[in-house]
């Protein structure tokens, strides 16, 4: 409880000053927001009690499960549902779909109507969440070879940079936040408990240098299919 | 706001929290039963862990839609307002060369781009959890509070070159291959042992406390910058947010790496 006081007072104090210094308004209604901050501190509290009680465990638990059971196959199929499952469903994802679907038909790419743009904002949706999937399937494979993350970041970077001149402009800006939307705030947790438990538990593996790189691999991909997407429906 | 409401928004909070963590356990759960079959140890904790992280989860979303949420977007507008930047700038509104936007006048935009950047990402969840674990496996080496305040750098100055991007309304690419470039040449200088790390935590730092602030920023600026499309200039910014983590937590590995190197030359004279 003390340490969540400590997670948000800076965002209270920015607030608390850019409200009241720079813009010079009182605060509006008083109760809720005290109400709402008290939740804020509740809620992360409980998330992270959470976290260590539940994710990280069964994370971990699984990581070496399927190391013993030594069935690539398995891991490899468990490693994409894993990716695809967490990110079809994502809020935020549901929201820049949408957001990108808006883009394009003002800008006549696809028909203004809202049927072409709900079937544009699934596609899309789908593509990033199949993207995601492949992403965790990639890095796992990398735990399981030891790989150099580094191949892997610098490769993708230069995909970006080449798909960056042939993709429509107005799909660029949304390609690139679509990276960093895709990972949810359970899906982090999980995914670093099964790289760090499977790099621990393979023979010859750090868990620091293998251990970690599955987000960082599923906030690559996206860029680059959104932006294969965009150059595909249109 | 009345209570009977309050409560009915808890209620739909709660559910659509349900909704969000429910295919991640079928597929937890579907692998465990039908895949590996064993049972999971300590079974009854992790499933009253899974219901900490869910109720801790709608509590933190509902707070921050009922405190935070509405007071930093209303601050992203009343910030970004013309009148408000044509305030501390007035001449030029009399002139009525409001037309050619200086860059110099968004001053408080970045300031507050900066900060709301900064405490945003110490208050992040999956940051918080990331960090517990790099804490776990390096032994100790990585603190805590040292990585989550790198990457909060990162992402307040990523945040705040975004913004002032998009007043100058220069193309994105531009600075995210520069950015690209920044982070290959770390790479090689970089301890190796942070590098997978370093990249991850560009993707952690986005996401429930963040992107929603951050979002009204950049599409309030668009909107109101003269000569922005809201629809092409007014995403980019959480790329940016993804981006410079990564260089933080290089710097930051580096300079650890140079200080403990220090001491231990003072200690061995």
């Amino acid at each position: 409880m003390l340490g969540s006081v400590r997670d948000l007072a800076p965002i209270i104090l920015v607030i608390l000053f850019f409200q009241l210094v720079v813009i010079q308004q009182p605060l509006p209604n008083i109760v809720q927001l005290i109400t709402g901050l008290l939740f804020v501190l509740l809620g992360l509290t409980f998330f992270i009690h959470g976290l260590e009680q539940g994710l990280f465990p069964i994370g971990e638990s699984m990581a070496h499960a399927f190391a013993r059971k030594g069935s690539a196959g398995w891991l490899l199929t468990f490693a994409f549902a894993l990716g695809f499952g967490t990110t079809v469903a994502e809020p935020a994802l549901i929201a820049v779909a949408a957001e990108a679907a808006k883009v394009v038909a003002e800008g006549n790419m696809i028909e203004p109507s809202s049927e072409s743009r709900a079937s544009y904002a699934n596609g899309l949706r789908l593509t990033v969440a199949f993207s995601v999937g492949l992403a965790i399937v990639l890095g796992v494979f990398r735990i399981l070879k030891g790989w150099p993350l580094q191949w892997f970041i610098i490769g993708g970077y230069i995909l970006v940079v080449i798909m960056t001149a042939f993709a429509p402009k107005e799909i660029i800006g949304i390609a690139y936040d679509s990276g960093g939307v895709t990972t949810s705030t359970i899906t982090v947790p999980l995914v670093t408990a099964l790289g760090v438990g499977l790099a621990s538990s393979i023979k010859g593996r750090n868990p620091m240098i293998d251990g970690f790189g599955l987000i960082a691999l599923a906030s690559l991909t996206p860029m680059i299919f959104v932006m294969a997407y965009g150059m595909i429906t249109l | 706001m009345t209570m009977s409401e309050m409560i009915i928004q808890l209620g739909q909070t709660l559910f659509s929290t349900l909704r969000d963590v429910l295919p991640i356990a079928v597929i937890l759960f579907g692998f465990q039963f039908a895949v590996i079959r064993k049972p999971i140890p300590n079974m009854a904790r992790v499933i009253i862990g899974f219901i900490w992280v869910l109720i801790g989860l709608s509590l933190f979303l509902i707070g921050l839609e009922w405190a935070l949420f509405p007071l930093g977007r209303l601050m992203a507008e009343q910030l970004t307002d013309p009148a408000f930047i044509a305030g501390a700038d007035q001449i030029k509104m009399v002139t009525g060369a409001v037309q050619s936007v200086d860059w110099l006048d968004y001053g408080w935009v970045y300031l507050f781009a900066f900060l709301i950047g900064f405490s945003t990402t110490i208050a992040e969840p999956s940051l918080i959890a990331v960090a517990i674990k790099a804490n776990e496996v390096s032994g100790g080496s990585i603190g805590i509070w040292g990585l989550r305040i790198a990457v909060a750098i990162g992402v307040a100055v990523g945040i705040s070159l975004g913004c002032y991007r998009i007043v100058a309304g220069d193309p994105i690419h531009w600075y995210i291959m520069v950015g690209y470039v920044v982070v290959v040449i770390q790479t090689l200088y970089a301890p190796k042992l942070i590098v997978p790390l370093a990249y991850d935590s560009g993707g952690v730092t986005t996401s429930t406390v963040t992107v929603p602030l951050v979002a009204a920023l950049g599409l309030g600026l668009a909107e109101t910058v003269p000569g922005r499309n809201p629809l092409i200039d007014g995403f980019g910014l959480i790329a940016f947010a993804s981006l410079f983590p990564i260089m933080s937590v290089m710097a930051y590995a580096n300079l650890t790496q140079w200080y403990s190197r220090r001491q231990k030359k003072i200690d061995a004279d």
